[in-house]
């Protein structure tokens, strides 16, 4: 009745949706935070792998749009704004115009200085929020109160869940339609071979500068659940580590595959979470591990189950 | 406004600049040659200032701490070339990044562990500390303005190896054509990993020389990567005469930047806006003239040939 994927969606989404009475059952809540926290950035991994994975843009500061989405939830509580719908529109429009400004000047150029521009930009924003005394500069700022939806409460950690599940979900699915429609052809072809892109009349340039604009927006999506995830936020969120996080998930989970980045985002986090329990020194773990993978295992984790699209 | 001031800050521009030199100079020659990124290009320069820490302290000599700290971040390089990087060669630019980042964690992780988290105090040798006074009225610090000739001098013998001697000439051969110079019987591995063995030497060079003036932790690599790597864009990846003029552009920028910047836009505009404004907008300087510098010329200012 299903195919093998189908059926791999399935059982992933119905283990997903069981997990939280079955943590609270067995006593272990915070297992409900811990993949809250995952879910929400596989949205972020999801809307990288648009760029990265099907349009061959190695954008070195993905992250930045998930500060500039915590931000414009942190900024509008501090002038006392906590309506959700608010909090949503603006960090999802501030990304998306963030990334047209990134993108229009980063997609003129290719290669390896484009890596270095996109990770030139959010540095750039990182030291912006280091330097904004008003807003916590360095040392961050607390969100006081969560972005209020009618009906839907946050601060619920189970239902906050659901929130994160259904949004992963959806952008998944909505990456799954971008690459799968005649835009998404373009901008795929445009990565496979740029001149015989252009020979059949399409102008990269438009196609990457959409799709860079449509990941960034996504990204805020994901900024502005997590700042309603950790109700901390710090520059940090710009970091290049945070960005360098991000290319892993994609990496790791496969690019340009459906189900990549959220595999990815998954085994990564769990795996430092393990790693975590382990040693205060995991990082001198995890980092090898990731060498090693890069090297070795370059189709990723969904190249277990399915062959990548090229 | 003060002369004698701005000339100061024009000589840590200067130093600031010839120590983004050593680190560009190691990572274009890899880039221009090997095609390879490296952001452990970093690590190095940390391995080289905790080295030189450790070395001096075991030995009781400063001159033969900065001498093993060399040597030991010279086989770090050269380790680290052989054991994971020289798989990658032949990889996109994306496959090197990731590498170079994990292992960037390993070697702050590994820091962290050997010497700790906590920033490390690292003292100005006596004979080179006080001052020099340069012109009546006007002294600066004896170490920075060591730093600049050392740097300087740096930038020379750089030249003249390169453009000079047999050794040079293989590098430029191999930079232009890998296959052709392996096939002349030139063992091309061996050179990729001595100037690799350099590169981090000289990483480690920038490092044991900025420890006394910044701190010496875990990360501090970081912090100059990302300057070094506006600096080689700058410049034009792969040119070591644009790493030069690039290194000495954004190395007097950022100085300028962060002790004028406030009081001109307080005087121009309002001192409230100076002091909201300035710092945020000095810390940014440097990625905004590379955001000019690439929307005008997108190789950067000295495209290497060929």
């Amino acid at each position: 009745m299903f195919s093998g994927r189908a059926l791999l969606w399935i059982v992933a989404v119905a283990v997903l949706i069981a997990l939280p009475p079955a943590v609270v059952a067995l006593g272990q809540p915070f297992y409900i935070d811990l993949v809250r926290r995952i879910m929400i950035l596989a949205i972020a991994a999801a809307s990288l792998n648009l760029i990265l994975g099907y349009g061959g843009l190695v954008s070195f500061g993905h992250a930045a749009y998930l500060a500039v989405g915590a931000y414009a939830v942190g900024i509008l509580g501090f002038y006392g704004f906590t309506s959700g719908w608010l909090h949503l529109a603006v960090a999802v429009a501030a990304s998306a115009l963030v990334a047209l400004a990134i993108g229009a000047v980063s997609i003129r150029t290719s290669g390896i200085y484009f890596i270095m521009i996109t990770l030139a930009f959010s540095q750039m924003l990182f030291y912006l929020g280091i330097s904004i005394e008003e807003f916590g500069g360095d040392d961050g700022m607390r969100i006081k109160t969560p972005s209020r939806f009618p009906l839907v409460d946050l601060a619920d950690p189970v239902v906050f869940y659901y929130v994160a599940l259904v949004l992963m979900l959806l952008s998944v699915f909505l990456v799954f339609r971008i690459v799968n429609s005649r835009f998404g052809m373009a901008l795929r072809a445009a990565k496979s071979n740029e001149a015989r892109t252009r020979a059949i009349g399409f102008s990269p340039y438009p196609y990457r500068l959409a799709a860079f604009v449509i990941a960034g927006a996504m990204c805020g999506l994901a900024g502005m659940l997590y700042a309603n995830h950790t109700r901390y936020i710090t520059p940090d969120l710009a970091s290049w580590q945070q960005s360098g996080d991000l290319m892993f998930m994609v990496i790791l989970g496969g690019m340009a595959s459906t189900a990549g980045p959220v595999l990815g985002t998954f085994a990564l986090l769990l795996v430092e979470e393990l790693l975590k329990g382990w040693t205060q020194h995991w990082q001198v773990i995890l980092g090898p591990l990731l060498v090693l993978s890069v090297i070795f295992f370059r189709r990723g984790l969904a190249g277990i189950f399915y062959k990548p699209d090229a | 406004m003060n002369f004698a001031l701005l000339f100061e800050q024009l000589l840590n521009g200067l130093q600031f600049g010839v120590t983004l030199f050593l680190m560009a100079a190691g990572l274009t020659l890899v880039f221009g040659i090997m095609n390879f990124i490296n952001l452990a290009h970093g690590s190095l320069y940390m391995v080289g200032a905790y080295l030189t820490l450790a070395a001096a302290k075991w030995t009781g000599s400063y001159l033969a701490g900065v001498a093993l700290g060399l040597a030991g971040t010279l086989v770090v390089g050269m380790i680290v070339e052989v054991v994971a990087l020289r798989a990658l060669y032949n990889r996109d630019h994306l496959d090197q990044v990731l590498t170079t980042f994990g292992l960037i964690l390993f070697f702050n992780e590994l820091v962290a562990i050997l010497w700790g988290r906590a920033a490390l105090f690292a003292s100005v040798p006596p004979f080179l500390s006080g001052h020099i006074e340069l012109f009546t009225g006007s002294t600066y610090p004896l170490y920075r303005a060591v730093i600049i000739a050392v740097g300087l001098l740096v930038a020379v013998l750089l030249w003249y190896v390169v453009t000079r001697t047999r050794l040079g000439m293989l590098i430029r051969a191999g930079a232009t054509n890998r296959t052709m110079v392996a096939a002349l019987g030139v063992n091309i591995r061996l050179l990729y990993t001595l100037v690799f063995g350099f590169g981090a030497a000289l990483a480690g060079l920038a490092g044991l020389m900025a420890g006394p003036i910044y701190n010496v932790q875990p990360g501090m690599g970081e912090l100059i990567l990302i300057q070094v790597l506006v600096v080689i864009v700058i410049g034009g990846i792969g040119s070591i005469r644009g790493a030069l003029v690039g290194a000495l552009i954004v190395g007097l920028v950022d100085t300028l930047g962060r002790s004028y910047l406030r009081p001109l836009l307080g005087t121009m505009i309002s001192p409230t806006a100076g002091d909201s404004a300035g710092p945020a907008l000095a810390s940014m300087l440097i990625f905004l003239l590379m955001a000019v510098v690439l929307a005008l010329r997108p190789a950067g200012l000295f495209p290497p040939r060929g």
